[in-house]
């Protein structure tokens, strides 16, 4: 079974800020590199997003798999680009630099290159920071921080249901799987497809099954331990911002201000070196 | 409780609705025909969520769910996410229709969760994925409407097949409205 991301205990300024500031901090980084598509600004973000990662003490070596997969995710879909679209480059930036041609409709330029460079900027900006998040929020704190941006705590509270049952489910699945394995049905490449489909059926059955019961059990237990009846909620890990929490809020606010600024004062999401 | 307010069995059913989503989607690789391609079979069991508990779930168990696969991944893509949750939208007003809970699920029905499906299927990722890659990424039109294709074809095939196929089965479990009969 593939290795799996998650929470990393370690003695930091990062995993001592609140979840919530790191969701915060999180969204906006985001949003910051969703708009822009300035190179200078990707660039400092993703520098930046080291710089953070490295104050967390994570090792990169911790996450080797992940970078790897996204890696071959990114390739994929450069691939997927300069297959699909070998002249994007050059609608973007609005000049034709030739580097070589390579055959048909194929001529690789350097608008070209400078558009998947960015693309891929703009995917590497937001890994540091996903991975922090992801890394350094310990679970049991998620649901209070989403509470703590607003989010109404029913729906808090069906995240941290979630990220309770994906173990059980998983162990569920497993179960199933394993015993209907037991009894010749397959999933794998040996079968035809549609017997595939049909196979899956039939561990997925038993699956939604246990789930429906689940879901009857936990909220037969919430209902009559009253949950819902108050319009609000105290979380066990809820804390307080201090002061290291704030200085990191303003920091996701200057980034996102920063972002907008430097991207749009020229009137274009695009840096363009070509001009 | 306020009329507006999620009920709690919508709350436990969007967190394991999610659960199963990810468990699902991050580890459940079926092989399909086309090489190194894989089905998704995580749709049809959100589909068969929405249908059992309506939209409001459909769209939040979607959400959670591919945000969460997502993060164990290690970044989100944003547009997917989203597009994954419009679905959860849609299928999840064919619970109007496909009344699986009173235990019926005849033509009718079958031919009701389906058209509901492809739509929503369509509408996530024909409209709603490659319009917002392109608003947000700047990627080639003709790349993501390929690529939208392509998720939509075989998610509408999985989840018609086994969907179809679960909701069946769910029905059969359901005693239906006035299923009892006077002795003559």
């Amino acid at each position: 079974m593939a290795a799996i991301l998650s929470y990393i205990e370690r003695e930091s300024v990062i995993h001592k800020l609140t979840g919530t500031t790191k969701l915060i901090f999180f969204i906006f980084w985001s949003i910051a590199a969703m708009v822009t598509y300035d190179t200078r600004v990707l660039i400092v973000m993703f520098f930046t997003g080291c710089l953070l990662f490295y104050v967390s003490r994570l090792k990169w070596t911790e996450i080797r798999f992940a970078l790897i997969f996204m890696f071959v995710l990114m390739a994929i879909n450069m691939v997927g680009i300069f297959l699909f679209s070998p002249e994007q480059g050059v609608e973007i930036y609005q000049t034709r630099h030739v580097l070589i041609h390579l055959f048909w409709r194929y001529t690789v330029t350097i608008e070209q290159l400078f558009y998947m460079f960015n693309f891929m900027m703009k995917y590497m900006a937001v890994i540091p920071v996903a991975l922090l998040f992801i890394l350094a929020t310990n679970p049991s704190e998620f649901a209070a921080s989403l509470a703590g941006i607003g989010v109404n705590y029913r729906i808090a509270y069906a995240v941290a249901i979630a990220l309770r049952y994906i173990p059980d489910v998983q162990k569920d699945f497993r179960e199933i799987s394993q015993a209907q394995q037991a009894r010749g049905i397959d999933l794998s490449k040996k079968d035809s497809f549609m017997d595939r489909m049909k196979n899956s059926s039939a561990i997925l059955f038993p699956l939604v099954l246990a789930s429906l019961h689940r879901i009857e059990v936990i909220s037969n237990a919430m209902e009559l331990r009253g949950f819902g009846k108050m319009k609000k909620r105290t979380w066990i890990v809820g804390r307080k911002l201090s002061a290291r929490d704030y200085i990191a809020l303003v920091m996701a606010v200057m980034t996102v201000v920063f972002s907008m600024v430097v991207t749009f004062y020229d009137g274009s999401r695009f840096y363009n070196p070509f001009l | 409780m306020g009329k507006n307010q999620l009920s709690i069995k919508s709350i436990v059913a969007i967190g394991i609705g999610a659960a199963l989503f990810f468990v699902l989607g991050r580890f459940v690789a079926i092989p399909s025909p086309i090489p190194n391609t894989t089905i998704n079979i995580q749709y049809a069991i959100l589909g068969l969520f929405g249908v059992i508990f309506g939209p409001v779930v459909g769209v939040l168990a979607g959400l959670i769910g591919h945000i969460l696969i997502d993060l164990s991944w290690g970044s989100p893509w944003w547009s997917w996410i989203i597009a994954s949750a419009v679905y959860g939208l849609i299928i999840g007003f064919s619970s109007k229709y496909v009344k699986v809970e009173e235990g019926s699920f005849g033509k009718k029905e079958i031919i009701g969760f389906n058209v509901c499906q492809i739509i929503g299927h369509a509408a996530a990722w024909i409209v709603v994925a490659p319009v917002l890659d392109i608003l947000i990424y700047s990627e080639p039109v003709n790349k993501v409407f390929a690529q939208g294709a392509f998720a939509a074809i075989s998610n509408i095939v999985s989840t018609a097949i086994v969907g179809t196929i679960l909701l069946a089965a769910y029905a059969k479990t359901r005693t239906g409205a006035g299923s009892l009969k006077k002795e003559d």
